[in-house]
């Protein structure tokens, strides 16, 4: 029987059966990968991307280098709907 | 930026935001489906499948000044990101002249570095002046 999801701020996700959860037995490979991951640097270039977009009732595609010339605040965040 | 599609950004703005927010949302929702833009930033979680809550500023030169990265069950102080914001067009402004300390808001005093400065910010700078 499915078990009912307590919905927090945290968007709910499912993963494979069986697969172990990264982190509870760190192996070489995950270690590995781990420092591959790495934080963008304050004082450098912003890496440029492409993302589609909402915006006034039209789906339009955004170049960060189009505000190039001008301020911008870059907002992430785990998902529409999730309360905060 | 989330890893919703643009679709979804369009149903949370119709059902919800436009109901906080009159004219709904003044600026692009952008979709990172799959993360490849938050993992550039380093703010993208593979375990959880999301972003996590990280806000970066960006001069005109396309150079990050700053950025703040959150978990996603607390939110953000939009009027500090404006406070830095403010402090970091100030300083481009005065071409690298001036520095503004802790809790500086536009009106305060500034700080101009160099040799005179050096052991004497207590002279031009006090500790209550931290608080708004």
């Amino acid at each position: 029987m499915a078990e009912e999801i307590k919905a927090g701020c945290a968007r709910p996700t499912g993963g494979l059966v069986g697969e172990e959860p990264p982190g509870d037995q760190p192996t070489e490979a995950a270690e590995t990968k781990k420092e591959v991951k790495s934080m963008v640097m304050i004082g450098r270039k912003a890496p440029d991307f492409m993302a589609p977009g909402y915006f006034q009732g039209k789906f339009i595609n955004v170049h960060l280098s189009d505000y190039l010339g001008k301020w911008v605040l870059l907002c992430f965040y785990p998902g529409d709907f999730t309360f905060v | 930026m989330s890893i919703d599609s643009v679709f979804v950004h369009k149903m949370w703005v119709d059902h919800e935001i436009s109901k906080m927010v009159k004219k709904g949302v003044p600026y692009p929702m952008l979709s990172d489906v799959g993360g490849k833009v938050g993992t550039a930033y380093g703010v993208f979680d593979d375990v959880a499948g999301v972003e996590t809550r990280g806000r970066f500023i960006i001069d005109p030169d396309g150079v990050i000044q700053g950025y703040e990265v959150l978990t996603p069950p607390v939110g953000r102080n939009v009027s500090e990101s404006i406070r830095q914001l403010q402090a970091f067009q100030h300083v481009r402004n005065s071409g690298g002249t001036e520095a503004t300390p802790s809790g500086w808001r536009p009106g305060k005093v500034t700080l101009k570095p160099g040799p005179d400065l050096v052991g004497n910010v207590w002279k031009v700078w006090k500790t209550d002046m931290e608080r708004d």
